[in-house]
């Protein structure tokens, strides 16, 4: 476990998914490679269906038996791909962990909260059951439950969505995991508990030392929650930086749309929403070229011919496009706007 | 609604189980269905225990001269078409009744629910072959499977009751793969998976549980089912063997004599009705208790 504290955590280099669709074979992922060291957080952002959780599940090594994995996911250095099962199952809950998006199901109605806080402790830690339920009553206590050692015995039904999300976080960390993913865990909660529930996940995080991905649509929680981030679209990332570095530079013009289109207070009444015109590009069809081609407003012809490499804007600070000559320049003109 | 816990406001670190189980009691005496399912079912097997050491006549002994009474103080329920007395039979009778719907639904369910676990927790080749087995023994009724199973170890109440299992265990192994597959597509699953379960532990702990609520109103249909196979393998000869009574030979039994003697049908009907519902509502009872969200009193 006593790693020098600069070598990475988790090194993800040339990641590509393939899963098996009713319309054939789908390149989810394509060339995701990011590296994230202990402490660190890092925020994956896109649309629905552009590869975010398809990584996260990579990462876990739940994706169906069906999907075909290539390049290479190190944890500590040692290789995940392709790790039997068998071996999987003792990292995940115990060094790795996640948090899903809806609370309402990602607890079995038929186990109590304690049970199922405890079953990690029980599986991956030699502690008796009832060393178990002490810890995961502290637990609860941390992530917030109110009155944890009296509820610790009822099931999930008895409690509200955010209680339950509380419930799945103290499930995640039981453990205590090196790696967090947390897969869009605000998006079935009402907005006052999102913010409670983020506070709590990045206090956590920050109090345990832990690495974090946190995966979500929303711009302003990966805003306010990470350190560096990646813009994913159409299974690749399309621009990679420190958090800052983006929201000010904005290299892509899919990250240009995106920030664009999200609702802002203050706006005139009657303002519409500005949306990025288009669809998602069907994974199992995508464009030779660049997958933002169809959508872009700056798109040239040779967008088309293959997809773009990565281009240094800055320290650490990605963009796929071949015109940010361009679009870096207007950037200036879509923050103003 | 008084909640139990003002009973348990101290209730320590350790002290839950005890407090679970007293609370699953006292629900499961206010369950209307579950205490009227569970007495009829009850009534059945004590008239069984009754029989093995008390009758109000021989069950075996034939007594033409006296054949087909009307039910009188000597006979309560009267004799059918043997002289034999009705009370005793449907006495006997109730243990073979028991017997066959017992060892049957546990033959279908063992083997039934096993293989569905299996088929719904491994996927691919594994499932494809035990679905398609399911199908072919699902291709013979009962009856045929008794006729070749009596063809090679003889006719009983045996070979009746393995073949009324047999012929169980597709139904219920289709209804446990079906119900298993809803569930390991729900993300608890996932999250389940995500703490590093493997496809036993999931199976065991969420998978099973979660589908034991329909197990258990299936069972208590197959069992129903089980019983009229019996009555039906015995009219051909090939279950009870005479002259042990069966409430399904009864029932067959007082088939020709329909307009003679209708009482004749109705007791052993009335007795099979009595064991179906009863266990009907044990299981319909049995299914609300079991799930948490359905727990609150009534």
């Amino acid at each position: 476990m006593t790693v020098s504290a600069n070598a990475p955590l988790i090194e993800v280099s040339d990641l590509g998914v393939r899963l098996n669709t009713s319309r054939g074979p789908a390149q989810a992922v394509r060339g995701v490679s990011f590296s994230l060291r202990r402490g660190e957080t890092l925020g994956l952002v896109g649309e629905s269906g552009c590869g975010k959780s398809v990584t996260a599940l990579a990462l876990m090594g739940l994706l169906p038996d069906s999907a075909v994995i290539s390049g290479s996911i190190r944890l500590d250095g040692s290789e995940l791909v392709g790790l039997p099962d068998a071996h999987y199952c003792k990292l995940r809950g115990n060094r790795i962990s996640m948090i899903f998006q809806e609370p309402m199901t990602a607890l079995n109605p038929m186990h109590t909260i304690g049970r199922q806080v405890a079953e990690p402790l029980r599986r991956h830690t030699n502690c008796s059951a009832g060393e178990a339920r002490k810890q995961a009553i502290a637990l609860l206590d941390r992530v917030g439950l109110p009155d944890a050692a009296k509820r610790v015995d009822a099931y999930p039904h008895q409690f509200s969505g955010g209680q339950r999300q509380r419930v799945t976080i103290a499930m995640a960390l039981a453990c205590q995991p090196d790696v967090l993913i947390a897969d869009e865990p605000t998006t079935a909660l009402d907005v006052t508990i999102q913010g409670q529930i983020l506070d709590l996940i990045a206090d956590i995080v920050a109090e345990r030392g832990m690495s974090m991905i946190l995966i979500s649509h929303d711009l302003g929680v990966i805003a306010e929650n990470v350190q560096r981030m990646m813009v994913m679209y159409g299974g690749t990332v399309v621009e990679s930086g420190a958090t800052e570095a983006v929201f000010t530079r904005m290299g892509h013009p899919y990250t240009q749309g995106l920030f664009r289109a999200r609702p802002r207070l203050g706006a005139r009444k009657g303002t519409r929403l500005k949306t990025i015109a288009g669809t998602v590009p069907e994974l199992a069809d995508l464009p030779s070229g660049c997958t933002f081609a169809d959508r872009c407003a700056i798109v040239e012809d040779r967008c088309r011919v293959a997809p773009p490499a990565a281009v240094d804007v800055g320290a650490g600070h990605g963009v796929r496009c071949l015109r940010t000559d361009v679009s870096m320049a207007e950037a200036v003109g879509v923050l103003g706007a | 609604m008084s909640t139990p816990l003002s009973a348990s406001v101290e209730v320590g670190a350790t002290t839950a189980r005890p407090r679970l189980a007293s609370g699953f009691w006292r629900r499961a005496l206010r369950h209307r269905s579950f205490v009227t399912g569970g007495t009829l079912s009850l009534m059945v097997l004590c008239a069984a225990l009754l029989s093995l050491v008390w009758t109000p006549w021989s069950a075996y002994e034939i007594d033409v001269a006296s054949k087909l009474r009307p039910p009188s103080a000597a006979h309560w329920l009267g004799t059918d078409v043997l002289g034999r007395d009705i009370v005793s039979l449907l006495l006997v009778g109730a243990r073979s009744t028991i017997m066959v719907g017992i060892i049957a639904v546990g033959i279908g369910l063992t083997f039934g629910v096993c293989l569905g676990l299996i088929a719904a927790a491994r996927k691919g080749w594994t499932e494809e072959i035990i679905m398609r087995m399911s199908d072919f023994t699902f291709a013979f009724p009962a009856v045929l499977s008794a006729i070749m199973l009596a063809a090679v170890f003889g006719p009983g109440m045996v070979t009746s009751i393995v073949a009324i299992g047999i012929f169980q265990i597709p139904t219920l192994v289709r209804l446990t793969r079906g119900s298993a597959n809803a569930i390991w597509a729900r993300e608890f699953v996932l999250a389940a998976r995500a703490c590093g379960k493997g496809g036993f532990r999931i199976t065991i702990e969420h998978v099973l549980p979660n589908v034991l609520p329909i197990l258990i109103v299936q069972a208590t249909i197959q069992f129903a089912l089980a019983i009229l196979a019996e009555a039906a393998l015995s009219y051909l000869g090939l279950g009870t063997q005479p002259p042990q009574p069966s409430w399904g030979r009864m029932l067959n039994d007082a088939q020709t004599l329909l307009f003679q003697s209708p009482m004749l049908a109705v007791y052993p009907g009335a007795a099979i009705a009595i064991a179906v519902l009863g266990l009907n509502l044990f299981g319909d009872g049995l299914r609300d208790l079991l799930d948490p969200r359905l727990a609150r009193e009534r």
